[in-house]
């Protein structure tokens, strides 16, 4: 062994057991609270995400459950809390639950996209308009924006979007995960979600420029200078050791040198 | 009473945080010696095999039926494949198809997208192709990804390095023509990308921002932002939706159809919501079901979406086709430990690679941060476990530090927000500010590194190693192209390529040939006589197509009445 690391005498299959149990949920619950689901009340664990307390009381998801971790919007749920006015918005799955939520899951949001060809396409300040008119509807309410479980600006990049302002929209929107939950909630029935979709394709594809080096190395690969190379590859992978010298070499020479770097790299490949 | 918390941590943890604190500057400082923790080879074997979850004894069992019949896989694993079909063949009438397309696409995620993106763009008609999906269109783990994609696209790197990281990553048991395929599309993917408005980071040249992930060579990671795959698979979902290509939503499949001439024909699929099932008649199927986090091997939790049980390994196998690098299971290193809400999820590799240390409780490092993943997951068990260097959560998760905080030191303020906003966010909604405070981590079962093994046009590989002519795959369902461990950002590049290659093939397969012959699903009824022989619990049925976390006190007294069936 090297000097890093001790050699450690351990038990790994008892590690695992070990792992296992940690990772369960713990068998003894201390804090309770009620939640109420779609109106009927059940007792659940405290510090559960929504999600898990509805699993814990019983249900098993088809609809309402994808990704589990915010990314997706699958989970969009509405609540309001007993005695209290206010209508709010969240994502089951990274929310906690709270004593008395009166809950309710959006299993679906129905949202009409506009279809187009991306190539075809010309980003002009009325793009956004033309594809999805109903933006100039906006009442500048902000009721999108205290919708958003991302805690996104929506109204202003609605407004930029009116604007024509196609680079704004796209950055104010680009932590979207399309619940739909501005677009539900919208009086003047704008389509939040889908209008910055395209303003988005937009901005990537003609605003932000292209890479030079991308184009350079497609040349390359395209003319056939790796073949013989991956051909090498191949062929020393047949003797182990080689091929394993090889990787460490370059793995640790690369991590070396990476920012000064500029060298032919097929000059690695040994012999000829 | 509920637990005192101060910036979401409980007292006795803020006493680790502060000793934490108290190295950071002196890590800060030393930040390039880091390297100097890099193990050697002979030191990477003697972690993993002491401290991985693949390796440590009692997690495994030998294979009693079909084609790798005697190979060693997951129990969990096992459990499925061993498993009595979920379908009754008898129960559904062939004759009667309800769909008959050119291409069958069975997944909604990434892989399918792209295959069928690339299917219509070869010609296939939107109408002529089906993609079904367990699921939403794009809820899967491609959503998900947060680091990056590779591509060798800088002047000082090339495909040829990149195919080495990919080999060594993945201990030298990569399939050369699958590594070539990923390696060589790669730049060619990042194009199409380009080309369809992904929003990449760039510089103002328009060249993209790299970064280190584990285990390269070369910094060769594109990003947008921490939502990688999101961006990724938004943009190509949308694209599908401009092409108008139909996607069944929660319908998946659940058996292949196979033909008299040894063919795949289709798929059963099953309405979950009706309840009705759907005969597929296509020219060519795409198999894209992703992967198997939601089996929770070991016990460990996931980073996957909700519908990752591996219901594509079980249909494949079922029809006879061959499964490879199944023993080796990635646990991605750095999955939240605590809050307790969101134990399991994803910590982007990206975090370390903008400069978080990982430390133990005392904020002392112990591990080189860039180690491939099963090394640097090894790593961290054998802090915890090995050494008992690690901070305990109030509910009896074990784990690590990341100290976030650096990356803002390193890179500068703000750094955080520009880069690992969804980071930030799932936190900051548990009271938690990553750019003070660290955060805890332990690995977390993340990814398939095998599964159905195809050829570099993205062919199926049947048990004697020849190719079925019309069955297709493409993404995590798919095994051999990162041998025994995969590297960050090679899963979106991935679904990427092969994805279009099993699109591409698909097309060229419907262009040239008739109908299939006709269809059966006699190697179901075969597979049951297996099964039979090995004494199989009655109700262990598959696929299994969603976990179950229903509590334990609802289902003692869950009664099914034989009524409203």
């Amino acid at each position: 062994m090297g000097k890093k690391i001790e050699l450690l005498d351990v038990d790994s299959k008892q590690i695992m057991n070990d792992i296992k149990k940690a990772a369960s949920p713990p068998e003894e619950v201390e804090h309770w609270v009620t939640i109420y689901v779609m109106g009927k009340p059940y007792r659940v664990p405290a510090g559960l995400t929504i999600m898990k307390a509805l699993e814990y009381a019983g249900y098993r998801f088809i609809r309402s459950s994808g990704c589990r971790a915010g990314f997706c919007g699958a989970c969009a749920t509405v609540y309001r809390k007993k005695g209290e006015y206010r209508f709010r918005t969240a994502l089951a799955c990274q929310t906690t639950v709270e004593d008395e939520m009166y809950l309710s899951q959006i299993p679906f949001v129905p949202a009409n996209k506009a279809t187009y060809d991306i190539d075809k396409i010309e980003p002009t300040p009325t793009t956004l308009l033309e594809y999805y008119p109903e933006i100039a509807r906006c009442v500048s309410c902000n009721t999108c924006t205290k919708a958003c479980p991302q805690e996104l600006d929506v109204m202003y990049y609605i407004q930029y979007g009116i604007r024509g302002d196609i680079k704004k929209v796209a950055e104010l929107s680009f932590d979207c995960i399309q619940c739909g939950l501005c677009t539900l909630r919208c009086p003047a029935e704008i389509q939040h979600y889908h209008m910055a979709q395209l303003a988005r394709r937009l901005y990537g594809k003609y605003y932000q420029p292209k890479s030079k080096w991308l184009e350079r190395r497609l040349k390359e690969i395209n003319s056939g200078i790796y073949e013989k190379p991956y051909e090498k590859l191949e062929k020393i992978r047949e003797d182990p050791e080689a091929i394993k010298e090889l990787y460490y070499k370059i793995l640790y020479e690369g991590r070396e040198k990476e920012n000064k770097l500029v060298e032919d790299p097929l000059e690695h490949m040994g012999e000829d | 009473m509920t637990l005192k918390l101060i910036g979401g941590y409980p007292e006795y943890m803020r006493e680790s945080i502060e000793m934490v604190e108290k190295t950071r500057e002196m890590r800060i400082k030393e930040k390039e010696k880091e390297k100097e923790l890099a193990l050697t080879a002979e030191e990477r074997k003697e972690v993993l095999n002491k401290f991985h979850p693949d390796y440590a004894p009692g997690g495994k069992r030998e294979l009693r039926v079909g084609v790798n019949q005697g190979e060693i896989v997951p129990n969990e694993v096992a459990d499925i494949l061993e498993a009595w079909p979920a379908l009754n063949p008898d129960e559904v009438d062939l004759n009667d198809i309800d769909y008959d397309v050119d291409i069958l696409v069975i997944g909604g995620g990434g892989a399918g997208t792209v295959a069928a993106l690339w299917a219509n763009y070869e010609g296939i008609p939107a109408e002529n192709i089906l993609i079904a999906t367990k699921l939403r269109h794009g809820d899967a783990n491609s959503m998900m990804a947060q680091g990056g994609i590779q591509a060798a696209d800088r002047p000082w790197d090339s495909p040829i390095i990149h195919y080495l990281d990919v080999l060594g990553g993945g201990h030298f048991a990569n399939k050369h023509e699958l590594v070539k395929a990923l390696t060589e599309d790669a730049p060619k993917i990042i194009k199409w990308h380009e080309e369809l408005g992904v929003m990449y980071d760039k510089d103002e040249k328009g060249n993209f921002i790299e970064r280190w992930g584990g285990g390269t060579s070369r910094r060769r990671m594109h990003s947008a932002k921490d939502y990688t795959g999101m961006e990724i698979m938004r943009v190509i979902r949308d694209e599908a939706r401009n092409r108008e290509i139909p996607v069944l939503e929660f319908s998946p499949a659940v058996e292949l159809i196979t033909t008299e001439d040894g063919e795949i024909g289709g798929a059963i699929l099953w309405n979950m919501e009706t309840k009705e099932y759907y005969v597929v008649r296509a020219k060519s199927t795409v198999l894209a079901t992703g992967g198997w986090g939601r089996l929770h091997i070991r016990g460990f939790p996931t980073t996957n979406h909700y519908g990752a049980t591996a219901d594509g390994l079980v249909m494949a196998y079922r029809a006879g086709a061959r499964l490879r690098d199944l023993e080796s299971v990635q646990y991605h290193p750095t999955g939240a430990a605590y809050p307790e809400q969101i134990v399991g999820q994803l910590i982007t590799e990206k975090v370390r690679a903008m400069g978080a240390t990982p430390v133990n409780k005392y904020g002392e490092r112990f591990v080189f941060p860039m180690e491939p993943r099963d090394v640097e997951a090894s790593m961290f068990i054998r802090e915890c476990f090995g050494k008992g260097n690690c901070v305990k959560t109030p509910t009896g998760m074990h784990g690590i530090w990341l100290d976030s905080p650096m990356i803002e030191e390193l890179q500068g303020e703000g750094a955080i927000h520009k880069n690992l906003d969804a980071m930030y966010r799932m936190f900051k909604k548990f009271g938690i500010d990553m750019t003070k405070d660290p955060i805890l981590v332990f690995p977390t079962l993340h990814y398939q590194n095998g599964g159905v093994e195809i050829n570099a046009n993205a062919q199926v590989l049947k048990g004697n190693g020849t190719p079925y002519p019309r069955f297709f795959a493409g993404g995590e369902v798919e095994g051999g192209v990162h041998g025994k461990n995969r590297l960050m950002g090679n899963s979106l590049l991935d679904y990427n390529v092969f994805g279009r290659r099993a699109g591409i093939s698909a097309a060229k397969v419907a262009r040239n040939s008739g109908k299939p012959g006709k269809l059966t699903l006699k190697h179901v009824k075969l597979f049951t006589e297996e099964v039979k022989r090995i004494n199989v619990p009655p109700e262990r049925r598959s696929p299994i197509l969603l976990p179950d976390y229903r509590g334990k006190r609802v289902l003692a007294r869950k009664i099914d009445l034989p009524v409203m069936q």
